[in-house]
């Protein structure tokens, strides 16, 4: 018995050593509570940080706080709006003919040879305090030229003791454009910028052969190897030469791609020794934002730290009508950042995030299709509102339809399903029909997204509101709303394909389809029984072959699936951005392109080359229409939905507004954390009885224990 | 004694060597060195020149077994098998394919590991032993009954029933506990109370069972009929003489467990967020990080060994009729 | 196939042991434990529904006009389903409770006069029959109930009725007296016991057949499937999983045990080289690995898996494969300790010296001395590896996700777990068919143990 009560002892006391101010089950230290933080989550750990390389968008939530690229989007404005971020004013660019001569701004597409942006940048942005920036009296550089024994006691960055700073420089930019062609980065947009950035290409084999020389563990310089696609001009001006028109480009010049790096941290973080320490700039980078990261431990947390040097930044002061009145511009022109520190914890799992947000320990949440019921109803209007049970918790909603599309692609390659015969573009209509995405979206997302229309989600330019912009292969436009075609006309449709119930005409052979997926979720399983039930509606039996990931990209490239599921998530708000995932140049299939149903119409590639570097405007939208009526004929896709984002905030989380396109809002959020401790108290009274009733069902069960004990002993003493 | 250590170790190189070209044979043959590439550079704009580039870094454009092309005893050596295989005999992990020292990770992954399973076994150990001798000592009555009923009904229950249940008792209902996370230090404790119940409770079924019948065959022998002839009482014989005798095939079946404490488990450190080996590995295998899986197939299988080992020589600290050969 | 396989040999064991009075006496014993005959039925009902879920068969489709080939449908039934018919096909939309009339979740209802309302929609088929579903619904409920009841009293009664009979005939008593020997449990059987096992079970068949023809017994799940069918459907690959894993180790752990036993030197160094570099190797990973192949291999050969659940039993039979590779070893140490102890006996030193083969002697002297060890083992590894496989579904390499099983239902179960108010159906059938199972399965073991193992005896 002595045994159990020290068992329990020592199970009560670190409990009651952990609580004190903060309830028993808060995540965070005590001494934490109160403070200006916000707690978030990442749930796979970024792989790369540096920004040369970083893609995806766990990575983003943290490039994009700490890295100032020249443009940004406005945070309040819709439609998107590219403002300066580190650039003086939004570049234009200069076209010139084949000859070098400039050329007037409204010149046709075929006639420029290049297009020129010249970067004006603000002066005085200094970098985050950094080691490799550190000097010593003589303002040698401390840390560049780094032994063995001095890494010997260094684990991470933060074991240097100096830091140090400089003022960022077009120089910065200049280097991260060659960087792009670093023998030993794979950045990911590498292979798109070399076909715009004039000499990037030839560049990179420069770089390749110079690394080649380059004894074992030596630093390629890359200042020693001019780029002539982008150039310094001054201290505070650099150029990038485009071939062509590509109009597209600002957007990129938003994302962290551009953003600026400074050599010396390459040169620090190349060392030897460095990298077997992790201490690279994958790890640890080094950005003038608003935030830096000071704390990189991707098994547990991540924290981003105000940075001391950042140069400051208003919050904008004119927003979308409505703004003003959902208290967006409250703080309007009030200097950035609000928060002091931004906790991310590793949190794998959805049901544990969903119940630490409900508990108060985390600021924003999204909504799980099963958590949807507890979080949202949707008024008669059809109106989506937080739940009467929310609304007590001050918690709110936000709703924006996302820049993304979830489809089925048939592989236009394959035998039965593919090409351009009427009776697989029948066949493939017949499906489209079939498959009840409203359906889906109500069980699988509670209504949150949209049944697409075609590749273009709305929102953004070329897609068509309204009758005009249904696809009326498989909607009629019914009541001033889109209604899909019932059942038998895909029945109808089959038949003609040569198909009558799911048979083949001519040897009543069953027609079996073959969907690739890669499902491993504990939902991903009432996911194929849905898409199997909406392929026997019209008698056709699906054969779902499940795979891996790795195995799913091979059959894609190799071409050897026949439908598939795939989802593409937009870079930047063109259309450009959509279309070219339906053009024939740009398949999958021995062009390595993004092109997955491998789709190749003539037509279609010829407007979309027309289409591409247009300026929006009406000759640009009828070419859309007329490539979406072609694809929507053709059918390579079922278009799928276009799913809405749905995120939660508590009452404390302020100045938000979902903006899809830039990730670097952290520096608009305002927290009340005195609200935040107070309803975390509140919500999280420990409940002790049960323990209480757990000893005393113990103490009840030793009695008659000892007695019967007592009993035994009795007897055996007779 | 140290000769028979030695050796066994010596012993042990064959078999690492076989753990080595199983897990390889297994990897290469479910991914070749092309897919892991592109698992790893992501699934935008993806060049052949990015993934060849990704093979040189890594040296996986070598052959697997047998290089044809090189010279002499090159022919051996300069394959990825080679390559990879030498380094972990010295506990040279090398880096993940994501570029990370496997060692280092292994080295902070570790101790949240340890921090669950230490006190899973000692606790655990404890409860058990003191249940079975509950049970001895009220055997043949229906204390006893209720208690092998109860276990058996315990170990009926799948250990993914215990996690979910307490999860969403202890933490959601009664607010006693974060539901999930770690932290270092002191702030660790309330993060390892749950899991370190749940992992208790779900043993209690098989553990104590299997002690009870232990302690019983213990008690069924020769001298302690003779000490209770003496006249002494239950509760002393049990603890004086059934107590100590029975702890003997106890702690030698548990000895061998001690080594492997550091992997961790696998499931209940996914679901409760916590920074270990299990999760490590969980994730690499979803992530196919083949140099992860490789170096955390390697350390278990050393782990195993030296857990044989150990029982080895605890069968002879006990016992000193035992002489190891 | 491999599970009539396994029954066949089940059966002509059965027939050996009938013969052989010494091999008959532990089985007697068991017979005589009553908490060994009351899990042995449970085992049996379990066993019944596997089996006729396990013999599959396509039914063909009818004769187009134009050709005279017959073709068969690509999906593949078993008797199982057809028998439980409806229940395979009363899809709802989505969740319903046990018993619910109403979907679980609100929809947006067009009203007949246009407008729009978000209310529980009426479901397809659970209690569709019931014109006023709030106010009938307990009465209907009842009504059901008390007539499975009786139509299981009634066949109660005929089959005691029988078996006195019967233990009259055998006996030699008078029917009467056979009743008292049944009521006062004075027979070495426990057919009290039996009876109220078997009784509870036809009780719980007829209302479980009576109440699921009218309404979800246990709720339907995300897609409008029923619970109660996806669980009986489970037993299947709990069962597959338990039993084809010990047929697919035994010959490896019989032969390479006794061998490594009985010949020692060279061939014991090799084979315990060999358990000992697999049983280093932590199992979840290995089984990962191989579960990956398979996959690589199916994609490579997709013309020969072409029905859904050809896939699936494919992926069953591989993980029952390499789940036997990596629990064969513990059984193999046995053996060889045991062989060891064999070899140095009197009697197998004498059929050595008399000149008999190797072989003969393991199959004629050693195999029938170790075989007690091996029924007990593979009695003990049967509920545990109905536990992993639950396990290995929730690391994502257990059964193929479109087949149904426990693990499955579970792993499904834990965002259900998150709902409020919670979806706790789904888990709550997973957890009791699996409990019942595992629980029977355990204490069948022991009473297997007790009644084999010599040391007990």
């Amino acid at each position: 018995m002595t045994l159990l009560l020290r068992l329990t002892a020592l199970l009560v006391l670190p409990l009651l050593a952990a609580c004190g101010a903060s309830p028993w089950n808060s995540p965070y230290p005590a001494a934490d509570a109160g403070k200006n933080i916000t707690y978030s989550s990442f749930a796979d750990k970024p792989k790369h940080l540096d920004p040369a390389q970083s893609y995806s968008s766990n990575e983003i939530t943290f490039t994009a706080q700490i890295y100032e690229p020249p443009l940004q989007y406005h945070y309040l404005k819709r439609p998107y709006t590219l403002i300066p971020l580190a650039a003086a004013e939004l570049p234009r660019p200069l076209f010139l003919d084949a000859q070098g001569k400039a050329l007037p701004a409204g010149s046709a597409p075929e006639k420029i040879a290049f297009s020129v942006y010249e970067i004006r940048i603000k002066p005085g942005m200094r970098y985050q305090p950094h080691p490799a920036f550190a000097r010593d009296a003589q303002g040698n550089y401390l840390y560049h030229n780094l032994k063995a024994a001095d890494l010997s006691r260094i684990y991470k960055l933060a074991d240097f003791p100096q830091t140090g700073t400089r003022e960022l420089v077009a120089a910065d930019y200049v280097y991260q454009i060659k960087r792009l062609a670093h023998p030993r980065l794979n950045s990911p947009i590498f292979g798109l910028m070399s076909e715009y950035i004039v000499g990037l290409k030839a560049y990179s084999q420069t770089l390749d052969k110079a690394q080649k020389d380059l004894p074992p563990g030596g630093f390629l310089d890359l200042s020693r190897f001019p780029l002539e696609g982008a150039e310094v001009v001054d201290r505070y001006t650099y150029r990038v030469k485009l071939k062509g028109k590509y109009p597209q480009f600002l957007y990129w010049l938003a994302m962290p791609f551009f953003a600026p790096v400074p050599a010396e941290a390459d040169r620090f973080y190349s060392q030897p020794g460095m990298a077997e320490k992790n201490i690279t700039l994958d790890w640890y980078p080094v950005g003038s934002g608003p935030y830096m990261l000071t704390v990189n431990d991707p098994n547990r947390r991540m924290v981003l730290e105000r940075n001391p040097n950042f140069h400051g930044e208003n919050y904008p002061s004119e927003g979308e009508p409505g703004d003003a009145a959902a208290g967006l511009l409250r703080d309007a022109g009030k200097p950035l950042p609000f928060i002091d520190k931004a906790v991310f914890s590793l949190e794998k799992e959805s049901i544990p995030y969903w119940n630490k947000f409900l508990q108060g320990y985390y600021d924003a949440s999204g909504i799980t299709s099963d958590s949807f019921d507890q979080a949202v109803r949707v008024t008669t209007q059809g109106e989506a509102d937080v739940t009467d049970m929310m609304r007590e918790k001050g918690i709110r909603l936000q709703t924006a339809v996302t820049a993304t599309n979830y489809y089925y692609g048939f592989n236009m390659l394959d035998p039965v399903i593919g090409g351009f015969s009427e009776r697989a573009r029948k066949l493939r209509q017949a499906i489209s029909v079939a498959i009840d995405y409203e359906e889906f979206i109500s069980i699988f997302a509670n209504g949150r997204g949209i049944p697409a229309q075609g590749p273009i989600p709305p929102g953004i330019f070329g897609s068509r509101e309204g009758a005009a912009g249904i696809n009326p292969y498989v909607y009629d436009w019914v009541d001033g709303r889109p209604k899909r075609k019932p059942v038998e006309v895909a029945r109808k449709l089959l038949a003609e394909a040569g198909y009558p119930e799911g048979r083949d005409a001519q040897t009543g052979k069953p027609l079996l389809l073959y969907l690739d997926i890669t499902a491993s979720g504990p939902d991903d399983k009432a996911r194929l029984d849905w898409i199997r039930k909406q392929f026997q509606k019209i008698d056709l039996q699906l054969v779902v072959r499940n795979t891996d990931y790795n195995r799913f990209q091979d059959k894609i490239r190799k071409g050897n699936a026949q439908i598939f599921h795939w989802g593409w998530n937009a870079d930047y708000p063109d259309p450009e951005n959509f279309l070219f995932l339906l053009y024939g140049p740009n398949a999958r299939v021995g062009k390595e392109g993004e092109n997955s149903a491998n789709y190749d119409n003539p037509e279609f590639n010829r407007l979309f080359e027309q289409m591409k570097n247009m300026d929006n405007g009406p000759a640009r939208q009828n070419i859309i229409d007329a490539m979406l009526r072609i694809a929507r004929h053709d059918a390579p896709w079922i278009w799928g939905f276009h799913p809405k984002q749905y995120g939660l905030y508590h009452a404390w989380y302020q100045n938000i507004k979902p903006n899809l396109m830039a990730n670097n809002g952290l520096k608009y959020v305002r927290v009340d954390a005195a609200l935040r401790a107070r309803k975390q108290r509140e919500w999280n009274r420990p409940v002790l009885w049960p323990l209480g009733l757990l000893a005393v069902a113990l103490a009840a069960g030793i009695v008659p224990a000892v007695a019967a004990y007592r009993r035994k002993e009795r007897q055996a003493a007779k | 004694m140290i000769q028979y250590i030695i050796r066994r170790i010596l012993y042990a190189i064959p078999i690492l060597i076989g753990v080595n070209l199983i897990t390889f044979a297994l990897f290469f043959v479910v991914n070749t060195p092309d897919n892991m590439a592109r698992i790893h550079l992501g699934m935008k704009h993806v060049t052949p020149e990015a993934v060849a580039k990704w093979k040189h870094e890594r040296g996986y454009d070598k052959p697997l077994l047998w290089n044809g092309a090189a010279q002499g005893e090159k022919k051996a050596t300069d394959t990825i098998f080679f390559e990879k295989s030498v380094g972990m005999f010295a506990f040279d992990f090398g880096r993940s394919d994501e570029g990370r020292d496997i060692a280092y990770d292994i080295r902070t992954r570790m101790w949240p590991s340890l921090a669950i399973a230490l006190p899973v076994f000692v606790i655990g150990l404890a409860v058990n032993v003191t249940f079975a001798m509950l049970m001895a000592f009220f055997r043949a009555t229906y204390v006893d009954l209720a208690g092998v009923v109860l276990c058996v009904a315990m170990m009926s229950i799948s250990g993914l029933f215990y996690i979910i249940g307490g999860q969403y008792l202890v933490s959601k209902l009664l607010h006693l506990t974060p539901i999930s996370g770690f932290d270092g230090g002191f702030n660790a404790l309330k993060f390892i109370v749950l899991p370190v119940v749940i992992g208790v409770v779900a043993g209690i079924g098989t553990g104590a069972r299997w002690y009870r019948t232990i302690f019983l065959e213990e008690t069924s022998r020769d001298y302690v009929r003779t000490a209770r002839a003496k006249g002494l009482s239950e509760l002393s014989v049990l603890f004086g003489h059934v107590l100590k005798n029975a702890m003997i095939p106890i702690l030698t079946g548990a000895v061998v467990v001690i080594p492997l404490l550091f992997m961790g488990s696998l499931i209940s450190e996914s679901f409760f967020g916590i920074p270990g080996l299990g999760s490590y590995t969980i994730d690499a295998i979803n992530a196919q990080d083949f140099a992860i899986v490789r170096a955390m197939v390697f350390l278990g299988s050393v782990l195993y060994i030296v857990g044989l080992i150990l029982t080895d020589i605890s069968y002879t600290l006990v016992d000193p009729r035992i002489r190891l050969e | 196939m491999l599970l009539f396989l396994l029954l066949a040999g089940v059966a002509f064991y059965a027939w050996r042991v009938r013969r052989r009075e010494h091999l008959l006496q532990p089985w007697r014993r068991l017979m005589r434990s009553r908490s060994g005959m009351a899990s042995a039925v449970v085992l049996l009902a379990f066993v019944a529904v596997g089996v006729l879920d396990s013999l599959h068969f396509r039914l063909p489709l009818e004769r187009q006009a134009n050709n005279a080939e017959t073709h068969y449908s690509p999906e593949v039934l078993s008797v199982f389903d057809l028998l439980a018919g409806p229940l395979r096909k009363q899809l709802e939309k989505t969740y319903s409770a046990p018993f619910a009339v109403h979907l679980f979740t609100k929809e947006t209802i067009e009203l007949p006069g246009g407008k729009q309302t978000r209310d529980f929609p009426r479901l397809k088929y659970g209690g569709a029959h019931l014109r006023d579903p709030v106010a009938d619904r307990a009465a209907d409920i009842a009504v059901t109930a008390a007539t499975g009841a009786l139509y299981a009293l009634v066949l109660c009664a005929v089959m005691t009725a029988l078996l006195v009979l019967w233990l009259a005939r055998r006996r030699g008593v008078s029917p009467g007296a056979a009743w008292m020997l049944i009521r006062h449990g004075h027979d070495e059987i426990p057919w009290r016991t039996l009876l109220a096992t078997i009784g509870l079970l036809i009780l719980f068949v007829c209302l479980a057949a009576l109440l699921s023809a009218k309404y979800h017994l246990l709720g339907t799940d995300k897609v409008g499937q029923d619970v109660f069918y996806l669980a009986l459907k489970s037993i299947r690959t709990g069962l597959m999983i338990g039993t084809l894993t010990t047929l697919v180790m035994l010959p490896f752990a019989l032969l390479l045990g006794i061998m490594a036993g009985y010949f020692r030197g060279w061939v014991d160094d090799v084979i315990q080289y060999t358990y000992t570099t697999l049983s280093s190797i932590p199992g979840v990973l290995l089984i990962a690995a191989a579960v990956l192949i398979l996959q690589v291999y199916m994609d490579s050969n997709q013309e020969m898996f072409d029905t859904v659940a050809a896939r699936a039993d494919i992926r069953l039979l591989f993980l029952c494969i390499i789940l036997g590779v990596t629990s064969w070893t513990g059984l193999c140490r046995l053996l060889r300790g045991e062989a060891l102890k064999l070899r140095e006996m009197e009697f197998i030193q004498a059929a050595t010296a008399f000149g008999v083969g190797h072989f003969r002697i393991i199959a004629r002297h050693i195999l029938p001395n170790v075989m007690h060890i091996v029924l007990i083992s593979i009695v003990l590894d049967f509920s545990g590896l109905v536990l992993a496989e639950a396990v290995l579904s929730y690391v994502g390499v257990g059964v193929d996700p479109s087949m149904q099983s426990w693990g499955n239902m579970i792993n499904g179960a834990r965002l259900e777990m998150a709902r409020e108010p919670m979806v706790w159906w789904s888990l709550l059938a997973a957890f009791v068919f699996m409990f019942v199972l595992v629980l029977s399965a355990n204490l069948f073991s022991d009473r297997v143990r007790d009644a084999f193992d010599p040391r007990v005896r």
